[in-house]
């Protein structure tokens, strides 16, 4: 009795397992078509992974390019800042030169002689000078269109060097000033009155 | 043969070369050049001389020279008008046929010629002969009924003016016992160009023709006494440099010297020049040669020292110097040294030259603001103002006989260049040219064309 139900519980183990087994085997031949779309279904499996992996790096990515963005923005600004600040020194520096250049010394009539105004002129440029001890200067001496050409130009020539002897008595190193005379040939002022001449006599500064 | 004698070898090659003057005669030697009773050189233009110059006689009679015997006595005319020492007669007021001149002596009817005033008579005669052309020229003395000279050219038809200048030159010089200024030219600046350049002209102003190319400020001409050097000054290489120029090669000198070089001023016969350097610091005149070397410092004096000008024989030198206190003439004496003001009258005496007759020195007064023209005795005495009233008047400069002076002025607007004679006379405008024109330079009487 013992033996039957060995039998018993055997075969209804092995039968549901050959049943098992044809309908597997049926199932493969029938699944060949499907077995493709299987295919594509197991995918979506490996992609979520990749997924993962791609978001995190896009997730690492756009972080690092937020950081690198902020830090260039930041970068920027700071470089917008340098360079506001520099062009605000540079027009102060420019203001100055100009200022160095526009600023002329006068002279009384066939004279070469410094007045107050003239030394005060010549203490700015001095302190431009400086400041600026890569500047090399030119000064012009210059005359107003009475008197003659040639006795002008020799007028002109103490005038220059009336006007770098004093800035080299200030400090002024010798080799960032040089003299010209131009005499009557090149007034400022094409006026026939006092006021023209003496605009005409003058030490113009000309930065190199 | 003398003619001859004072052309330069270039010249007479010239002239063999393209068959112009082939040769020149004297053919009625008659005349003491010792003799120049005819012009009060003291002051010939108190009272100019009256001349005839009638037209010339064609005397081959072809019709290849008619013109000419009307164009070349008007250029004669207009050649010895220039001086300023002659009243040319109107040909209408003429007691004769115009169109038939007699020109020899033994022709002539002296008393028409006196009857209208003339006491000097000049005739012509032309003729073509094988492709030359020959001209006898006669100065005839009317009061005397004589021949004072006579000279035959024989040239080519384009060489005509040479020959009417050269007979005009030997007039001259049988009145004043100089040939007059018919070889010399004039350096000027002008502005035409934008920059001031130097341009050289004839001695009446044609034929303009620019000297320098520096495209900058030019200034100061300044010729050699032989007329084959110019040293002037230019910004040409920033600093107002000098420059010592060969007239007719390609060479030119440069000093390397920092400061203004300015005002040069040749020693007569010498190649050296005096001009003003300042790289000491101070405005010195300095005695250079004409290759550029300093030879010696001639001023010594604190203060402005410029435009130096030499007595004739270049034993004295004249030059402006602000040693006491205003811009005044000086001269210093170069065998002793020493040094005398010459001007006192005036705040402003610049711009001196000495006349090459020696006894005069021309400068440029500045008062109340005018600029104008003076001559004075080497002595200090004498001083004379030539011009007054019209405008600014400066840069004086002799021509070579002493008898006028080139000058710039602002009388008609812009500064033209203008001349007048030595006592101030017959003041006009020399060259008619765009721009500003101004320092103008005579040349001595031996440049070559």
């Amino acid at each position: 009795m013992r033996k039957k139900l060995w039998i018993f519980t055997g075969l209804l183990l092995i039968v549901p397992g050959l049943l098992f087994t044809v309908s597997c085997a049926k199932k493969v031949v029938q699944s060949v078509p499907v077995e493709a779309p299987a295919a594509v279904v197991e995918e979506p499996v490996l992609d979520e992974a990749a997924l993962a992996a791609q978001e995190q790096a896009a997730q690492e990515d756009a972080a690092r390019q937020w950081q690198m963005q902020a830090e260039e923005d930041l970068q920027q600004t700071q470089l917008a800042e340098q360079a506001a600040k520099e062009a605000e020194m540079e027009r102060a520096e420019m203001a100055a030169m100009q200022m160095f250049m526009n600023e002329d010394v006068y002279f009384d009539f066939d004279s070469s002689a410094l007045g107050d105004m003239a030394k005060n002129v010549l203490s700015r440029k001095a302190e431009w000078l400086r400041m600026t001890m890569d500047a090399s200067v030119i000064v012009e001496g210059h005359c107003d269109e009475r008197g003659t050409s040639a006795y002008n130009i020799a007028l002109g020539d103490r005038r220059a060097e009336s006007a770098k002897t004093f800035l080299l008595d200030l400090g002024i190193d010798a080799n960032q000033l040089s003299t010209i005379s131009y005499g009557e040939e090149r007034p400022v002022d094409m006026g026939k009155s006092e006021e023209s001449w003496a605009k005409n006599r003058r030490a113009h500064f000309v930065v190199e | 043969m003398e003619s001859i004698a004072l052309m330069k070898p270039m010249k007479i090659v010239l002239y063999t070369i393209i068959g112009c003057v082939v040769a020149l005669m004297v053919f009625q030697a008659s005349t003491d050049a010792a003799e120049y009773d005819y012009i009060d050189i003291s002051n010939p233009f108190l009272r100019k001389i009256p001349l005839a110059v009638p037209w010339f006689k064609n005397v081959s009679g072809g019709a290849d020279i008619e013109e000419l015997s009307v164009t070349l006595p008007d250029l004669l005319s207009d050649t010895l008008a220039f001086t300023g020492y002659f009243k040319m007669l109107d040909r209408q007021a003429f007691l004769m046929d115009l169109r038939n001149p007699d020109i020899i002596a033994s022709q002539i009817n002296f008393r028409n010629w006196t009857a209208i005033g003339a006491e000097l008579l000049i005739t012509g005669g032309i003729l073509m002969k094988d492709g030359i052309m020959e001209t006898e020229l006669r100065l005839f003395d009317t009061i005397k009924e004589e021949l004072v000279i006579g000279k035959r050219y024989k040239g080519g038809t384009d060489d005509t003016t040479r020959m009417i200048r050269r007979f005009c030159g030997e007039v001259m010089y049988h009145l004043t016992g100089h040939r007059g200024v018919f070889d010399s030219k004039i350096a000027f600046l002008s502005s035409l160009a934008g920059k001031k350049e130097i341009y050289i002209s004839d001695f009446d102003g044609q034929n303009p023709k620019q000297f320098t190319h520096h495209e900058d400020i030019t200034l100061f001409p300044a010729w050699s006494s032989d007329g084959k050097w110019m040293a002037y000054t230019s910004y040409g290489k920033g600093q107002p440099g000098l420059y010592i120029r060969n007239l007719t090669e390609n060479r030119v000198v440069t000093l390397d010297k920092k400061g203004i070089q300015i005002t040069p001023a040749w020693v007569p016969g010498k190649f050296e020049l005096a001009a003003t350097l300042s790289f000491s610091g101070d405005q010195e005149i300095y005695l250079l040669t004409g290759g550029g070397k300093i030879i010696k410092r001639l001023t010594n004096s604190r203060g402005i020292d410029v435009e130096p000008t030499w007595s004739p024989n270049g034993k004295q030198m004249a030059f402006v110097s602000k040693r006491s206190g205003t811009p005044q003439i000086y001269i210093k004496d170069m065998t002793s040294g020493r040094v005398r003001r010459l001007t006192f009258q005036g705040r402003y005496n610049t711009q001196p030259d000495w006349s090459q007759k020696g006894d005069k020195i021309v400068y440029s007064t500045m008062e109340v603001g005018r600029i104008d023209i003076y001559t004075i005795g080497v002595d200090g005495g004498n001083r004379v103002r030539l011009t007054e009233n019209q405008g600014d008047n400066e840069a004086p400069s002799w021509s070579p006989d002493g008898s006028l002076i080139v000058f710039n002025s602002t009388r008609e607007g812009r500064s033209k260049i203008y001349i007048m004679t030595a006592f101030g006379t017959d003041q006009r405008r020399l060259i008619s040219m765009p721009g500003e024109q101004t320092n103008p330079k005579w040349s001595p009487s031996v440049i070559s064309n």
